[in-house]
């Protein structure tokens, strides 16, 4: 392969560059940062990178007697669990169910339908109606978030298993249960990994905004709303880059799972 | 064990539409014998294996196997599919190991068991590999050691080796051959290829195109091993690819 020659103009060495390109738009967006805040010059509108540093260097401090970025972090990670862990006990099942018996699925279908396309944020006034402020309404909104990815990835899953083999299952002596737990199970799992990676995604999304309703008084979402009423924008920023490493780290947890346990999934042909 | 196919016929229904697809079928098949249904594409040659595993019901007649009727799967009969479906999530040894994991057997002596058959097709060593990383003609292999696993009284074959290529498919039919007589199984085999069936079989029934019955059972005395280039076996070869001429169509 020939290198590029030195005279090529900056772009063009970017573009030969992966790592170089990758990295390209978060250099702008930082540089962009540093000039745009020093021409405001306004802690209020748009504080300075340093500032926002510091507060992130001190993640186990406690803010405004809100308690810490970290500690109000693992805050939200446990509400976002529980109402992934409900979502998916749900899903999960009534998925598979709804993949092998049309009726179920006849059943559920129509339902499921109308109830889809609506933001789990809509339900903020009814949960509040209906569970009070506190970890019951904000457990409910996060599962209904992660609860319809899971569902329609489990029953596209299960719905992509071959024919064969269940039938090569039965023909080997395999009962209707050893068929569900040896065959429809592992055969499903990668496409369920996905439903769970993207219902936590959006679960993890949920949280935050759950968080920021009235009454809260822990969590990331809350931490970021009290920044907002006291004025604290380099907390604001800094809770943000920490929903963003947080959400992202366990996106990676997800992939890493999925390439080491279903690999066969891409190689099977 | 015996088999026998009594007087079957199967029909498909499409919007109300009744058509044929087997009409009274009779077989039998003896123990330990080598029996290959051959027939032109459609002519519900698949169908009367799916039929004769319990993979599907018949609308009339029956199949006995031991004295007992067929009404759904069973060990008795294992079946090797055209597309080999192995679990790709399972290594080669525990896809092997499937049927005797069913039935609660310990992991120590299925994997006994499964390394017996592993060593059978020729494959040990590639017990821990997945099927993703073997040949077509390696995972049939496969598919045929997990149906001999269960120690079947009859081994149902649907095309096994339809998907591979000449020289594989060679390969596999004289592998397929000494397995069965190390295991005296009983083997239905099906095929549409005359060159394979008279190869093969000791008698072959040829199917009839759509909707299939039996037109003529043959028997293959030709002595084994088989070659394909004898004058005895060309012979055999011209009279069945003529029984199966008859009835196609002239274009």
């Amino acid at each position: 392969m020939q290198m590029p020659p030195d005279n090529q103009p900056w772009w063009h060495r970017i573009q030969s560059k992966p790592v170089l390109l990758k990295i390209a738009l978060p250099i702008i967006i930082i540089i962009s940062w540093i000039v745009l805040s020093a021409l405001i010059d306004n802690e209020f509108i748009l504080p300075s990178i340093a500032s926002v540093l510091l507060v992130l260097s001190k993640p186990f401090a406690d803010i405004l007697g809100s308690g810490s970025l970290v500690g109000n972090a693992l805050v939200s990670l446990g509400r976002v669990l529980i109402g992934f862990f409900v979502a998916a006990v749900l899903a999960i099942p009534l998925g598979i169910s709804m993949a092998r018996n049309n009726k179920v699925h006849d059943f559920f279908d129509s339902t499921i339908q109308v109830f889809r396309p609506i933001p789990p944020l809509a339900w903020v006034p009814l949960a509040l109606a209906w569970f009070r402020i506190g970890l019951l309404s904000m457990v409910f909104i996060i599962a209904i978030g992660a609860f319809f990815p899971i569902l329609l990835n489990t029953l596209d899953g299960v719905k992509s298993i071959k024919k064969t083999w269940i039938e090569a299952a039965h023909t080997l002596g395999a009962k209707e249960r050893q068929v569900l737990t040896n065959v429809i199970l592992p055969g499903a799992a990668p496409t369920i990994w996905t439903g769970l990676r993207v219902g936590f995604g959006i679960a993890w999304m949920c949280v935050v905004a759950a968080e920021m309703m009235p009454g809260t008084n822990s969590g990331i979402g809350y931490l970021i709303i009290t920044s907002y009423n006291w004025g604290q924008v380099q907390v604001i920023i800094a809770g943000i880059i920490v929903i963003g490493i947080i959400g992202l780290g366990i996106d990676y947890l997800f992939k890493v799972v999925e390439r080491k346990k279903f690999m066969w999934r891409e190689l099977d042909r | 064990m015996t088999l026998i196919v009594e007087n079957l016929s199967k029909e498909f229904e499409q919007r109300d539409v009744h058509s044929p697809a087997l009409v009274s079928i009779n077989l039998e098949v003896q123990d330990k014998e080598f029996t290959c249904v051959l027939g032109p594409s459609g002519c519900g040659k698949t169908t009367l294996l799916r039929i004769i595993a319990g993979l599907e019901k018949p609308t009339s007649g029956k199949v006995i196997i031991g004295g007992e009727i067929v009404t759904e799967p069973t060990p008795r009969l294992a079946m090797i599919f055209q597309d080999y479906s192995l679990f790709p999530w399972r290594t080669v040894l525990d896809n092997i190991a499937f049927g005797l994991e069913m039935k609660g057997i310990d992991e120590t002596e299925r994997h006994r068991v499964a390394s017996h058959y592993l060593d059978l097709i020729g494959l040990c060593g590639f017990g821990k590999n997945y099927p993703y990383e073997l040949s077509g003609g390696m995972r049939q292999r496969v598919a045929v050691a997990r149906a001999l696993a269960i120690d079947p009284s009859v081994l149902l074959m649907d095309e096994p080796f339809g998907a591979l290529d000449a020289q594989t498919r060679n390969m596999l039919q004289k592998q397929l051959l000494e397995i069965w007589e190390k295991t005296q199984k009983t083997i239905l085999f099906v095929t549409h290829s005359v060159d394979e069936a008279v190869f093969m079989a000791d008698r072959i029934v040829v199917l009839t195109s759509r909707p299939g019955t039996v037109k003529e059972v043959v028997k293959i005395d030709l002595p084994r091993p088989r070659d394909r280039t004898s004058l005895d076996f060309a012979s055999v070869r011209r009279y069945v690819l003529g029984l199966i001429d008859e009835q196609l169509p002239i274009q």
